[in-house]
């Protein structure tokens, strides 16, 4: 049944008739529906699970209901290229640094209790199909001692990691081939993997709920005012804020100026560019204005293939002595997997085209030699994404940038976003909101980082 | 109105918390076990002490105090059926040691989370039924690999299990000293297996529409 506005549409067709007047300034072509609106508190760019998160967490802590406007601009509502989609899932607390445990940590305990988080009225209640069987890490004799060192770092933040000897692990997974593997730590409890897709349609339903708006373009310009400054030092110090964001419309020559308090980056593979756009980066290097967002995208593949005669209902998401790593997929003796490439094989990122040689000539090889059952195996199909790939320190950047006060990052995972996005967001929200860190302390996290070249080394990237 | 039935749900939500908070004054003051015991009488279930009869509570959840006289002996069995028991709960039954059976059948918040903790029961744990749970899935169902001392396995009528004959097939394999009891699987059509194995199942993860990306409300 159509319920017809007939008060509305008289009201508007007046107005049509009205603007093609002679004298009247035109309005015929000005649907304004699909631009985003003129002010908005907060924009977002870069509507990922990072993006949605922070979103999420700016208004469930925003001191009274409605306080905050907050826009999230996304360029591809497909989400065709962005990493949350075409990330293989995995959640685990099996870091080197005690905040990526924290983070992971709280993660878990969200994901758990997610239909209270992201409840809506009359919703239906989120599936994750989140699979708890932990990753299983396997290390060398040369890496054996880092590993006891981070389990047992592990442990006192609160995850259950159990060490295994070869012994043990060939006890507990018999169809894994021991030699060459010194020490293994496994994840006992809420590790595992679980379908992004899910937490991200989940996200996108709560926030919208929230009050928080979608716009679908893309960032092409802000527009910025500088402020000089003298620091302790005496130093002259140019200070810049961005006052408008434009956004482009897709398929038109269209921008809408948005108005905003406070940018958050969460670009993910693109927010090195994003950054650039507001000119960070661009002074003579060596100052902290010649200092670049360090992040840039790097192409991963990963394969599903088939193997009858492969690992059982148990198998946790093993990663290899050689940086392989695989996990079940379904319940047909399928897998996914892949491998981290060294700098030299880094592949080029300009598209997401998978090199089905990769598999055959860096990934098989070692997958075989672990586990003996994978000699004879089928690759059904490959995909590629991005890690927003951090070519300092491989850890996340989070919080606002030192001269562009009030540009916020949230990107730089390489390759741990997805599990991190509910901590980080929250994270962001706080430092926005209160101006600190308050639950888990990302300072060593900070842009600043860059330019004083003080690393926070993730050892333990996959 | 939406702002009453969203209150409806927390308060709901609250109780089935309050309900599973961990009993620790009794534990300090009577040991685990006493308090495990506890807990479980009032959720309305029974609880086996070794060497000793049955004990439930009656309809008003109220269950006799020589409980507590039992301080030294270990709770040998647990009958949680249909108890809104949840994962926080847990915290209650998972210091048992000794516990050799457990049920948790038509328990309506026991999900893939909790099977996820069972591994500490692992060195006693003989017997578990996990029977009409509504929330479990084949996923927790992998985590009960660690149950090496599992002789009795119950997970007939799972709905949330999609393939229960391959699910069952693929559990008795992983334990394979266990007796694992499910549906009778061989009346299931073969249109109720999943795809052919030869057969491309996933393609790259599909770029996905979610919707009206212009929520210009």
């Amino acid at each position: 049944m159509v319920l017809l506005d007939w008060d509305g549409k008289v009201s508007e067709f007046k107005k049509k008739i009205q603007s093609i007047m002679p004298g009247e300034p035109s309005n015929l072509m000005c649907d304004t529906k699909h631009l985003p609106p003129e002010h908005s508190d907060v924009v977002i760019v870069g509507g990922g699970v990072v993006g949605l998160s922070v979103a999420f967490w700016l208004k469930k802590l925003e001191k009274r209901q409605g306080a905050i406007r907050v826009l999230v601009v996304e360029r591809d509502h497909t989400y065709s290229k962005a990493s949350t989609g075409l990330s293989v899932g995995g959640i685990r607390q099996q870091f080197s640094l005690p905040q990526n445990v924290q983070l992971s940590l709280f993660s878990v305990d969200f994901l758990r209790n997610i239909n209270e988080y992201l409840a809506v009225v009359d919703g239906p209640p989120l599936d994750l199909q989140f699979n708890p069987l932990g990753y299983l890490l396997l290390a060398s004799e040369k890496g054996a001692a880092v590993l006891e060192t981070n389990v047992k770092m592990q442990r006192q933040e609160g995850a259950k990691i159990s060490l295994m000897s070869p012994e043990q692990l060939q006890k507990k997974f018999p169809w894994i081939n021991t030699e060459g593997v010194a020490l293994a730590s496994y994840g006992l409890e809420n590790e595992g993997w679980f379908d992004p897709w899910s937490l991200l349609q989940g996200l996108r339903r709560k926030v919208q709920s929230m009050g928080v708006l979608f716009c679908e373009g893309e960032v092409t310009r802000f527009i910025t005012s500088s402020n000089s400054m003298r620091n302790s030092d005496g130093e002259e110090v140019n200070l810049k804020r961005i006052h408008e964001v434009h956004v482009k419309m897709d398929n038109s020559l269209e921008y809408q100026p948005v108005e905003c308090a406070i940018v958050v980056n969460a670009a993910g593979a693109w927010s090195g560019q994003l950054a650039e756009l507001a000119g960070i980066g661009k002074g003579p290097p060596g100052t902290l204005e010649g200092t670049k967002l360090p992040v840039e995208p790097r192409k991963r593949f990963v394969y599903l293939w088939h193997c009858p005669q492969g690992p059982g209902l148990e198998t946790p998401l093993v990663t290899d002595t050689s940086g392989v790593y695989f996990r079940r997929e379904g319940l047909s003796n399928n897998y996914v997997g892949g491998r981290s490439p060294t700098e030299e094989e880094e592949p080029d990122p300009a598209d997401l085209e998978v090199d089905h040689d990769f598999f055959q000539n860096k990934v098989w090889p070692h997958l075989a030699q672990r586990v003996p059952a994978f000699e004879a195996l089928k690759v059904h199909s490959a995909w590629a994404g991005y890690y927003d790939y951090n070519t300092f320190d491989q850890n996340g950047v989070v919080g606002p940038h030192p001269l562009v006060v009030n540009m916020y990052f949230a990107s730089g995972f390489s390759g741990h976003g997805l599990q991190h996005a509910p901590g980080v967001g929250r994270a962001v929200a706080e430092v926005l909101l209160g101006g600190c860190f308050q639950t888990i302390d990302m300072t060593p996290f900070l842009f600043s980082r860059f330019y004083l070249e003080e690393k926070v080394l993730e050892q333990n990237i996959i | 109105m939406e702002f009453l039935r969203e209150n409806v749900l927390q308060k709901q939500m609250q109780k089935v918390s309050l309900e599973n908070r961990s009993f620790t004054i009794i534990q300090d003051k009577y040991g685990r076990d006493i308090a495990g015991a506890c807990f479980i009488l009032q959720h309305g279930g029974s609880v086996k002490f070794r060497d000793r009869e049955w004990i439930r509570s009656d309809e008003y959840r109220r269950f006799s105090a020589e409980v507590l006289k039992f301080q030294a002996v270990p709770v040998e069995a647990i009958d949680a059926s249909g108890c809104a028991i949840n994962y926080h709960g847990l915290d209650n039954l998972l210091p048992l040691k000794k516990l050799q059976c457990l049920s948790l059948q038509r328990c309506p918040h026991v999900d893939d989370w909790c099977l996820s903790r069972l591994y500490l029961l692992a060195d006693s744990l003989q017997e578990l039924s996990l029977a009409g749970c509504p929330q479990i899935s084949e996923r927790g169902l992998a985590c009960l690999h660690h149950l090496s001392n599992l002789r009795r396995l119950d997970i007939s009528d799972l709905p949330g299990v999609e393939y229960p004959g391959l699910t069952q097939i693929l559990v008795e394999e992983m334990l394979p000293n266990c007796e694992v009891v499910g549906t009778d699987w061989t009346q299931e059509g073969p249109e109720e297996q999943p795809q052919d194995p030869a057969s491309p199942i996933h393609a790259k993860p599909a770029a996905r529409d979610l919707g009206d990306p212009c929520g210009v409300s």
